[in-house]
C-alpha cells in the first residue's frame, strides 16, 4: 500500500507549499485551508447575525416603537435566524469536520477535495444574495426563518425569489459537505481504525451527514414550491386553489426537526472529546454514546409535528407526536449521564475548553428540560409561539451548539496555530459569556410563561422590565464575543509554542502530529492498534 | 391533591423571588407574573398543574444530575492530587439510566393524555362563535345560541392609538391589549369557537382559557371553553402574520348569563338599526365634505396601516394611493378593489367590514385626499348598485 502511495508522489507535480495570495484560498483543495475558511466565514456570519439580534433587542429595550418599523423588525428576526442557522452554526461544524476528521481518522485529506472547495465557495454568494435582499425595494424576507405559507407566498415581498435561491445554494453546499464527510469516513480511515474506534466526533458527524442528505432536499422542495406558488401560479399551499397551508408546515418541519439535531449532534462529538481529555479518564460508555446518537437521529424523523400542535391535528396525531418527542429525552439523558460519569472520579483541570464543555452540559440540559416541557401537548398550547420557545431554542443553540464550537475552537487552536491561546483571556471569555447568556435567555422563560408572544416588535407594559434586562444581557453577550476574536488573532500571531499534544489527557491521532499541523498530514496512513 | 398544593406553593416561592424586580416596576406599569397563569377554566387549571408537575420533575432531575456533577468538579480535581479512575463502561448502569427516565416519562404522559383528550372534546356546546383572523384584526360571528340562529357579526380592532405606540402619548393601562369591540361570552356555558382566517395564518390565544388555536385560511379549526368567573380576559395573536402581528390583541368579556342575554338582544337590535340607516342613506345625495370627514376616519382606522396616513404606501410592499391609477381612474374599478380586494395580493376584501355608506366615504376620501382632487363624491347607492351588478 505505501509503495503505491510513494509512486503517486514521484510522478505527480504535488505541491508541498501552497500558492501565494488570494489564489491560494480560491483554488485550494486542502482540507485545513477549507476548514479554516469555513470557520472564519461562520464567525463573520455569527457577528452579522448577532448585529441583527442587537437591532431586535434595541427595539425591544422599551415598549413602543423607537428604532425600526415593524416590517423591518420582521426582516431582522427572519434574517437573524437564517444567518445563524445556515451561516454560523452549520458552517462552523462543517469547518470543524473538514479540519479535524481527516486528522482524526489518519487520512491525508477529504475524499472529494475539489467538491470541498466548491461547497465552501458557493456559500458566500448565498449569503450575499440573502443579505442584499434587505436592500431591495420592499425589503428582504419578513416571514420568519420558518417562512410559513401563505405569508411567504401570496403575501411575501418581491425579494422572495432571492431568499429561495439563497436557500437553494445553502442546501447544495450542505449536501456536498455531507457527502464528503460520509465518503471520507467510510473510505479513508487508517488501517486498524475500525468504526467503533473512531473518535465520537467522527461518529456524530457521520450520522449528521446522513441527516443532512436526507432532509436538505426536503427544504429545497419546500422553497421551490414557495417559488412556484408565488411566481408561477401554482397552489401547493393556497387553499383557494385546492392546496393546503398546513402541508407547508409538515414539509418544513420534516426538514426542520432533523435540522435541529444536525446543529447539535456534532456538539456531542466535540464535548465527548473534551470532557475525557480534561478529566484524564476515558469517555464513559463509548458504545452507548454511539447508539444514543443514532437513536436521536432516528427519532428526529418521527417528531416533526410537535411544532404544529396548535394547527388542529387529530387527537391521535397529537398523542403520537407527544410520546415520540418525550422519547427523545431518553437517549439525550444517556449522553448527559455518560458525560457526568466520565467526570466522576477523574482528575479534572479546568482550562477554557473544559469550562465551555461543562457550561455546555449544564445549559444544554436546561434547554433539554424546557424541550421536554414543550413536548407535553396540553402545556404546549400555552408555551407555543411565546418567548418560552425562544428561550428554549436559544439555550440549545447558543449555550449548546455555539458553546461547543467555542470549546472545540479553544481545544484545537494550539493544533491549528502552533501557539497556546491566552488562558486568562479565555477564562474571561467563558465567564462573561456564561453570565450574559443566562441574563439574556433565562428571563425569556418568564416572559413566555407570562404570555408574551414571540416575533412582536412591541409589547404590553408589564413585560417592560424583563425585556430591558434581556436586552442588556444581549448587548453584553454580543460585545463579549469580540473578545473571542481578539484571543484568536492574538493566538495566530504568537504566544507560547504549543507542543504536539498540549493537553495531558487528550487522545486521538490529531495529537500525534506536530503543532501547527503541517500543510499535508498522514500522506502515509498511520497504523492504529 | 396534596402534591399539587405543594407544587403551587413552590410556584409562588419562585415568583416571590422576583418580587424585588416587581417593586422596581413602578406605578405606570402593571406588575408582571413570572409563571404560567392558572386561568379561569377547568382546562386551564389542569394545564397549569401539568406545567407545574413537569417543571418540578425537571428541577429535581436537574438538582440530582448537576449536584453529582458539581460534587465531582469539587472533589475530583487534579489540584487535589487525585489519581483518575480507569472505569469506562457498565452495561448495568446504562440500562438503569435508560429505564428510569422511561418510567418517569410514562408518569408524565398519563395526566397529559387525559387533559389533551378533554381539551379536544368540542361536543355539546351551547353557543357557537366563528372567529376569523384578518391582517391585523379579528372578526367575530355569532352563529347560534341554544339552537337560536344569530346574525351578530363584527370586527375587533386594536384599541391602542398610534400616538401611544410611537411614544407621543402616555401608554394606557392595557397598552396593546385593548380593542374597540371585545368578544362577549356567557359564563357557565360551553362555548365552541370555529376558527379560520381570511388571508394568512393567525393564532387565536387567550392564556386565561388555555386556548390557542391556529386560524388557517381555507380550513376551520374547532376549540372550546367554559368560563366560570365573569371578567375581562386578554390575549394576542400568536402566529407571525405580517407587519402588524404584534398589534392584533384578543379581548374576551365573560358576562353572567343574564347580562349576556341582555347584550345579545341589544346587539340584535343594533344590527336591524344599522340596516335601516343604510337603507335611508341610499335615498339622499351626500355632499363631498360629509363623505370626506367620514372617509378620513375610516381610512385612518382601516387603510392607513398599509397605505400609510399620507397615502404614499410602503414602496415595494404596499402600493401608494396618492397619484395612483386606481384612485384617479375609473370609479367603479376603485369601488371594486375596496369591496372585493385584489386576488393574490395583500389587499383584502372589505365587503364584510364596511357598509355601503362607509365604502362610499372611504373611496371618496382616497379620490380627493393628498392632492388627488378628482372632486368625485361617491354615493352610497353607487356602491350598492356596483355590488348588485357584480353579484349578477
Amino acid at each position: 500500500m505505501s509503495a503505491v502511495l510513494d509512486d503517486h508522489h514521484d510522478h505527480h507535480d504535488h505541491h508541498h507549499a501552497p500558492p501565494k495570495g488570494i489564489m491560494r484560498w480560491l483554488l485550494t483543495t486542502n482540507h485545513k485551508d477549507i476548514g479554516a475558511m469555513y470557520l472564519w466565514f461562520s464567525f463573520i456570519m455569527f457577528l452579522t447575525g448577532g448585529f441583527m439580534a442587537m437591532i431586535i433587542r434595541a427595539e425591544l429595550f422599551q415598549p413602543g416603537l423607537q428604532i425600526v418599523d415593524p416590517n423591518f423588525f420582521n426582516q431582522m428576526t427572519t434574517v437573524h435566524g437564517l444567518v445563524m442557522v445556515f451561516g454560523a452554526v452549520m458552517p462552523a461544524f462543517t469547518g470543524l469536520a473538514n479540519y479535524m476528521i481527516p486528522m482524526m481518522i489518519g487520512a491525508p485529506d477529504m475524499a472529494l477535495p475539489r467538491m470541498n472547495n466548491w461547497s465552501f465557495w458557493i456559500l458566500p454568494f448565498a449569503f450575499l444574495i440573502l443579505i442584499s435582499s434587505l436592500f431591495t425595494e420592499g425589503g428582504g424576507p419578513n416571514f420568519g426563518w420558518t417562512f410559513y405559507a401563505p405569508l411567504s407566498t401570496t403575501f411575501g415581498p418581491d425579494s422572495t425569489a432571492m431568499f429561495v435561491f439563497s436557500v437553494h445554494i445553502m442546501g447544495i453546499s450542505s449536501i456536498m459537505g455531507a457527502i464528503n464527510v460520509v465518503v471520507t469516513i467510510m473510505n479513508m480511515r487508517a488501517p486498524g481504525m475500525s468504526y467503533m474506534k473512531m473518535p465520537l466526533f467522527c461518529w456524530t458527524w457521520l450520522i449528521t451527514a446522513f441527516l443532512l442528505i436526507a432532509v436538505m432536499p426536503v427544504l429545497a422542495g419546500a422553497v421551490t414550491m414557495v417559488l412556484t406558488d408565488k411566481y408561477f401560479g401554482t397552489s401547493f399551499f393556497d387553499a383557494a386553489g385546492g392546496g393546503d397551508p398546513v402541508m407547508f408546515q409538515h414539509i418544513f418541519w420534516f426538514f426542520g426537526h432533523p435540522e435541529v439535531y444536525i446543529m447539535i449532534l456534532p456538539s456531542f462529538g466535540v464535548i465527548s472529546a473534551i470532557i475525557p481529555a480534561f478529566s484524564r479518564k476515558k469517555l464513559f460508555g463509548y458504545a452507548s454514546m454511539v447508539y444514543a446518537t443514532a437513536s436521536i437521529a432516528g427519532l428526529s424523523f418521527l417528531v416533526w409535528s410537535h411544532h404544529m400542535f396548535t394547527t388542529g391535528m387529530p387527537v391521535f396525531g397529537e398523542l403520537f407526536f407527544m410520546y415520540m418527542t418525550m422519547m427523545i429525552a431518553v437517549p439525550t439523558g444517556v449522553k448527559v449521564f455518560n458525560w457526568v460519569a466520565t467526570m466522576w472520579r477523574g482528575a479534572m483541570t479546568f482550562e477554557t475548553p473544559m469550562l465551555f464543555a461543562i457550561g455546555f452540559v449544564i445549559l444544554f440540559t436546561i434547554g433539554g428540560f424546557s424541550g421536554l416541557m414543550l413536548a407535553i401537548a396540553p402545556a404546549d398550547f400555552q408555551y407555543h409561539d411565546t418567548y418560552f420557545v425562544v428561550a428554549h431554542f436559544h439555550y440549545v443553540l447558543v449555550s449548546g451548539a455555539i458553546f461547543s464550537i467555542m470549546a472545540g475552537a479553544y481545544y484545537w487552536l494550539p493544533k491549528w496555530t502552533g501557539h497556546m491561546y491566552d488562558e486568562t483571556l479565555g477564562k474571561w471569555h467563558f465567564w462573561l459569556s456564561t453570565i450574559f447568556v443566562n441574563l439574556l435567555f433565562f428571563p425569556m422563560h418568564f416572559l413566555g410563561l407570562a404570555g408574551m408572544p414571540r416575533r412582536i416588535p412591541d409589547y404590553a407594559t408589564q413585560f417592560a422590565d424583563v425585556n430591558m434586562i434581556v436586552s442588556i444581557g444581549g448587548f453584553c453577550f454580543g460585545l463579549t464575543q469580540l473578545l473571542f476574536l481578539y484571543i484568536v488573532i492574538k493566538c495566530i500571531k504568537g504566544g507560547e509554542k504549543a507542543p504536539a499534544k498540549p493537553w495531558e489527557g487528550a487522545e486521538g491521532l490529531e495529537w500525534s502530529i506536530p503543532s501547527p499541523a503541517p500543510y499535508h498530514t498522514f500522506e502515509v496512513p498511520p497504523k492504529v492498534s | 391533591m396534596h402534591l399539587s398544593r405543594y407544587l403551587r406553593s413552590g410556584g409562588a416561592l419562585l415568583a416571590s423571588g422576583f418580587a424585588s424586580v416587581e417593586a422596581m416596576a413602578g406605578e405606570q406599569t402593571k406588575s408582571m407574573r413570572y409563571n404560567m397563569t392558572e386561568g379561569v377554566t377547568e382546562i386551564s387549571q389542569s394545564v397549569y398543574s401539568l406545567h407545574q408537575i413537569i417543571l418540578w420533575i425537571c428541577v429535581i432531575i436537574g438538582v440530582i444530575v448537576f449536584g453529582a456533577m458539581f460534587y465531582s468538579i469539587f472533589k475530583h480535581r487534579k489540584s487535589k492530587g487525585v489519581k483518575p479512575a480507569t472505569f469506562h463502561e457498565s452495561v448495568k448502569v446504562e440500562i438503569a439510566w435508560t429505564i428510569v427516565p422511561i418510567i418517569i416519562l410514562i408518569g408524565m404522559a398519563v395526566p397529559a393524555t387525559s387533559t389533551l383528550r378533554k381539551m379536544e372534546d368540542t361536543s355539546d356546546a351551547e353557543l357557537t362563535i366563528k372567529v376569523t383572523g384578518y391582517q391585523w384584526k379579528w372578526r367575530y360571528e355569532y352563529i347560534d345560541y341554544n339552537g337560536r340562529k344569530l346574525d351578530i357579526d363584527y370586527f375587533s380592532n386594536l384599541g391602542t392609538s398610534q400616538r401611544q405606540i410611537h411614544n407621543k402619548e402616555k401608554k394606557s393601562e392595557n397598552y396593546l391589549l385593548e380593542v374597540d369591540r371585545p368578544l362577549y361570552i356567557p359564563t357557565g356555558k360551553k362555548v365552541r369557537f370555529l376558527i379560520t382566517a381570511n388571508d394568512v395564518i393567525h393564532s387565536w390565544w387567550v392564556p386565561a382559557f388555555s386556548v390557542k388555536k391556529d386560524a388557517i385560511p381555507g380550513f376551520i379549526n374547532e376549540t372550546w371553553t367554559k368560563v366560570d368567573e365573569p371578567g375581562t380576559y386578554r390575549g394576542q395573536c400568536a402566529e407571525l402574520c405580517g407587519k402588524d402581528h404584534g398589534f392584533m390583541p384578543v379581548v374576551v368579556k365573560a358576562l353572567d348569563t343574564k347580562d349576556f342575554d341582555g347584550w345579545l338582544n341589544t346587539e340584535q337590535e343594533k344590527v336591524a338599526e344599522a340596516k335601516r340607516i343604510e337603507y335611508e342613506a341610499y335615498g339622499r345625495d351626500w355632499p363631498l365634505e360629509e363623505l370626506m370627514t367620514e372617509g378620513k376616519k375610516i381610512y385612518d382606522a382601516k387603510c392607513a396601516v398599509c397605505h400609510m396616513p399620507n397615502g404614499e404606501g410602503i414602496p415595494g410592499a404596499f402600493p401608494a394611493l396618492k397619484d395612483s391609477a386606481v384612485a384617479l381612474g375609473d370609479i367603479s374599478k376603485h369601488i371594486d378593489v375596496v369591496v372585493y380586494g385584489v386576488q393574490g395580493t395583500a389587499m383584502q376584501a372589505f365587503k364584510d367590514q364596511l357598509n355601503d355608506i362607509e365604502t362610499a366615504a372611504v373611496v371618496t376620501y382616497e379620490r380627493n385626499a393628498w392632492g388627488n382632487d378628482t372632486g368625485d363624491a361617491v354615493q352610497p347607492r353607487t356602491v350598492r348598485d356596483h355590488k348588485q351588478q357584480a353579484t349578477k
